[in-house]
Formats: structure tokens, sequence, C-alpha cells
């Protein structure tokens, strides 16, 4: 099990230094998708407001957003980033209206 | 007029708009099955409203990567009529085939209401039957019919005259109060640069029979059906 804690544009390199992939090696991922910064978030501000209702008044902001968990076999652990990557502009997040970060969880070499 | 109603597992207008088609205006329809790639030699392709693939993931995204989706860009680039309904024009927004995108609706709420639509384009296949500036009223059902797009992506829509159909007041004005979902410039209908795709949120085949309520929906059907006899005598 290696850990590592990359996120967004910059997933270039991991800390995996085991380069043996097999088709059974797998790596996870997450893709996080939010509402660009400039688009009206009225779902993150119901919710903001609901938590503001019970009395959560330290709330300023809340963005709703969601998140992708993906599990690649096979994937050489420094090209995984941009696999996901690849998978957030093709359908994961809408570029229009949204941003996505991606990082990698864990890996796995049985 | 040989019309094509696509049919993706969840549409739940389809029905309507074969109705239209084919008992009011008595033209020749037929279902198209969205996991089959053809279009089975139809002049117009219809994406009707529902709800495809349950929304999943976003609206419309899904269905974009259906089978027949492939056929449908082949005949929108060849300049074929295509017309989204609804969930259909959140498909042509996720198929690229149409600028934009959807966010949820302003108040949040799902929205199942008539609502008046100002006439943009009357010098388009979809809208020779209505006048500029005509006020037409339509029903919308939606939740996800919030439109936006970047700023510049907007003017440039607008200077390409994208915009077919605005939210606006009975009396045509278009106002913060009469554009239900917050759609950006209350654009409730856009169609690409070269006049053969159609995506709108308000349901015209709804409201296509006075028994229903209204006719104001019929026009867009019978602007197609005519489009289509100028083709054929062309």
């Amino acid at each position: 099990m290696t850990d590592t804690s990359i996120t967004d544009s910059t997933v270039t390199d991991t800390t995996i230094t085991d380069t043996t992939v097999t088709a059974a090696t797998t790596i996870k991922g997450r893709v996080t998708v939010f509402p660009r910064a400039e688009i009206l978030d009225p779902q993150g501000k119901a919710i903001g407001d609901a938590l503001a209702r019970l009395g959560f008044g330290q709330v300023r902001e809340v963005r709703a957003g969601k998140s992708f968990d993906v599990v690649l076999a096979g994937v050489d652990p420094g090209k995984a980033g941009e696999l996901l990557r690849r998978m957030a502009e093709k359908l994961l997040a809408n570029p229009v209206v949204e941003d996505f970060t991606v990082e990698l969880i864990s890996g796995e070499t049985p | 007029m040989r019309c094509g109603v696509v049919v993706f597992p969840g549409s739940n207008c389809d029905h309507d708009v074969y109705h239209v088609l084919k008992h009011v205006l008595g033209q020749d329809a037929v279902f198209l099955w969205h996991d089959e790639a053809d279009l089975h030699g139809c002049d117009l392709v219809v994406l009707p409203g529902g709800f495809a693939y349950g929304d999943y993931l976003r609206a419309g995204a899904m269905a974009a990567l259906s089978p027949i989706m492939a056929e449908v860009r082949r005949h929108a680039a060849a300049g074929g009529p295509v017309l989204g309904i609804c969930n259909g024009f959140q498909m042509l927004l996720e198929a690229g085939l149409l600028p934009g995108a959807m966010r949820r609706n302003r108040d949040l709420r799902f929205l199942c209401q008539d609502v008046w639509l100002r006439v943009e384009r009357d010098d388009l296949a979809f809208t020779s039957r209505y006048a500029r500036g005509q006020v037409l009223r339509m029903p919308i059902a939606h939740a996800e019919g919030n439109y936006v797009d970047r700023d510049e992506a907007l003017d440039a829509l607008e200077k390409a005259g994208g915009v077919v159909f605005r939210y606006a007041s009975p009396g045509g004005e278009t106002a913060e109060g009469w554009n239900p979902n917050g759609s950006a410039r209350a654009i409730a209908g856009v169609v690409n640069a070269g006049g053969n795709v159609l995506g709108m949120m308000p349901h015209p085949e709804r409201c296509a029979e006075q028994v229903l309520g209204g006719e104001d929906g019929l026009g867009l059907f019978a602007s197609l059906v005519a489009a289509a006899v100028e083709v054929r005598h062309a």
C-alpha cells in the first residue's frame, strides 16, 4: 500500500517508486467536481442556509459538488492522474459550468 | 415528412411528440430506439423530454453518449433538422451540438407551469409560422432549465442570432419576474449556427391542440412540415 496526496493540475509524479505494473495492480483515484467559482450554486446556498438555521452561524458559504472514486487496474501510477483527468474532461465534469480536481488516494501491488 | 422520435430509457414525452406529428399533422412518424445507430431515413429527428437514464451524472449526459447520437450528429452535420425539447435540449448541450449548460433552477424547485415566450427568430425552419416578437404560451416542466454559459459565449450566441425564444411577460417584455428558472438573459431556446439544431426547455408538444388548453406549440411542428415541403419542391 502506497499513499500519495497529489492534487489537481500538477499530477505528474507520485511517491510510488515501484514501477512493476501488472494487470492486478490497482490504483484508486478520486475526481472531485465543483461548480465553477463564478457560477451560482443554488444547491450549496440552500444547504448553507439550512446549516445556519440549525445554529451553525459560523457558515459563510457552502459549495456543493460531487466526487467519484475510480479504481484503475494495470495502470502505471505515473500515468493514473492524467488518465483520470481525461475521464473528467470527457464525462465526469461539464467544463462549461464545473471545475474538477484529481487525486490519487491509494495504490496496491499484490 | 418522415419524423423520428428517439426513445431513451426514461423518455416520457415521446408519445406526445409522436401524437402531434402523426395524428395532428398527419406526418409519417416512427419511434427510434436509442440503442440502435440508425435513423431509418428520417428527415426530422426529435429528442423528447423525460429523464433519460434517470438523469444520472447530469441531465442528458448519459443520453449524449447513446449509440444513436452518432447518427444524430451526422444528420445535424448534413443540415438535417434536429429538435430537442426539455431533456432533449439538455442532451444537445451535453453532446456539444448546442453551446451552454443547464444548472438547477434558481429556486431549486421542479417547475411545472405555463410560461410566456417571446419569439426572437421567425426565419428558421422551426419558426416560420411564428412572427418575430410574437408571444407564445407554453408549459414547462423541469428542475434543471437554468441556462448558463460564459459571458463571452453568451455575447457570441446573441450576436449570431442563436437565441430563438426568451421567457417574457404576456406582453413580451423580459424581466426577472417572468424568468421562471433564472436562465441567463432569459434564454428558453437556442439554435446552432446552421439553423438546423434547436433546443428548448418549454414543451410545444403539450400545447398543440385546443383540447389541451392551447395551440401555441403547433406552429413549431407546422413550420417544420412546411420547411420539408419546400425542400421537396426545391
